[in-house]
């Protein structure tokens, strides 16, 4: 049976789910973010090497500039991290009593790691290779 | 109180919901093994970091070929890399469109659409792969 879901958006924004809420929305958005842009990228490459459009050109300067690269990485490294967590705490459900101590641990790893990504991101930017 | 364990029934959900958590953490493992064997492989002055990203999603000389490296196929153009590519892809796809069809599956009633957008993502799916497979053995 379908759940019958009566909830407007932003009455749905009002649940206080707290940390794993805002992890679950984003790795949904994260999760379809990431198909779109793997899917514009194999488009916009197999069209600019057969045909050679203008358009896919346009598009992979966008996919290309440093603005977005930033935003897909934040993209990547959350849905792997969050993911991680997930897959490990579902195969061992006896560590679930510590789901917000590895939300924690999932922020202090994210941190650094996406930290490290913008830094050579911009470095690389602004030694202009 | 004594406890009870029920034993889920092995359905398509129960699968695809293992599925997503094994292929998850494969492809970060793949991803590793992807970045570790190319920064070995001397990355770190033949790349720049787009193409060991490119290198690290899909190891395929074709799709690394795109920055300019020289002599990209002379390690990296085998059997192995093919089966790792296969097995990356295979997974992300995968683990992406059934993804796509459980967050499309959430915010559709079951009505008649259900079952066309679940076959259209299964088309999608079948293309990709296919597609795929012939970029990976083409070269």
């Amino acid at each position: 049976m379908a759940l019958s879901r009566k909830v407007g958006f932003f009455q749905g924004l009002k649940y206080k789910g707290g940390g794993p809420m805002i992890a679950w929305m984003l790795h949904r958005i994260t999760g379809i973010g990431i198909l779109v842009v793997v899917g514009l990228h194999v488009i916009s490459s197999f069209v600019m090497q057969q045909i050679g459009s203008d358009w896919a050109t346009s598009l992979n300067i966008i996919y290309e500039a440093d603005l977005f690269q930033i935003l897909v990485a934040f993209f990547v490294i959350f849905h792997a991290l969050n993911g991680a967590r997930i897959a490990l705490l579902d195969l061992w459900p006896k560590f679930q009593v510590y789901q917000r101590e590895a939300l924690w641990l999932q922020l202090f790893i994210l941190l650094p790691v996406y930290g490290l990504t913008v830094y050579f991101l911009v470095q690389r930017t602004l030694a202009g290779s | 109180m004594s406890t009870r364990t029920v034993q889920p029934g092995f359905s398509f959900e129960y699968s695809m919901w293992i599925f997503t958590r094994i292929s998850g953490l494969g492809l970060v493992l793949l991803a590793t093994l992807g970045m570790t064997s190319a920064l070995i492989m001397g990355a770190r002055t033949q790349m720049d970091l787009p193409t060991l990203m490119r290198w690290t999603f899909f190891p395929n000389p074709n799709h690394v070929i795109n920055s300019n490296i020289p002599g990209v196929e002379l390690g990296w153009q085998n059997a192995f890399w093919q089966t790792m590519q296969m097995l990356i892809f295979f997974f992300a796809a995968t683990h992406a469109f059934n993804g796509l069809r459980v967050v499309i599956e959430d915010f559709t009633g079951y009505t008649f659409v259900r079952p066309i957008l679940r076959g259209l993502v299964f088309l999608l799916w079948l293309f990709a792969l296919i597609v795929a497979m012939y970029v990976i053995l083409a070269n």
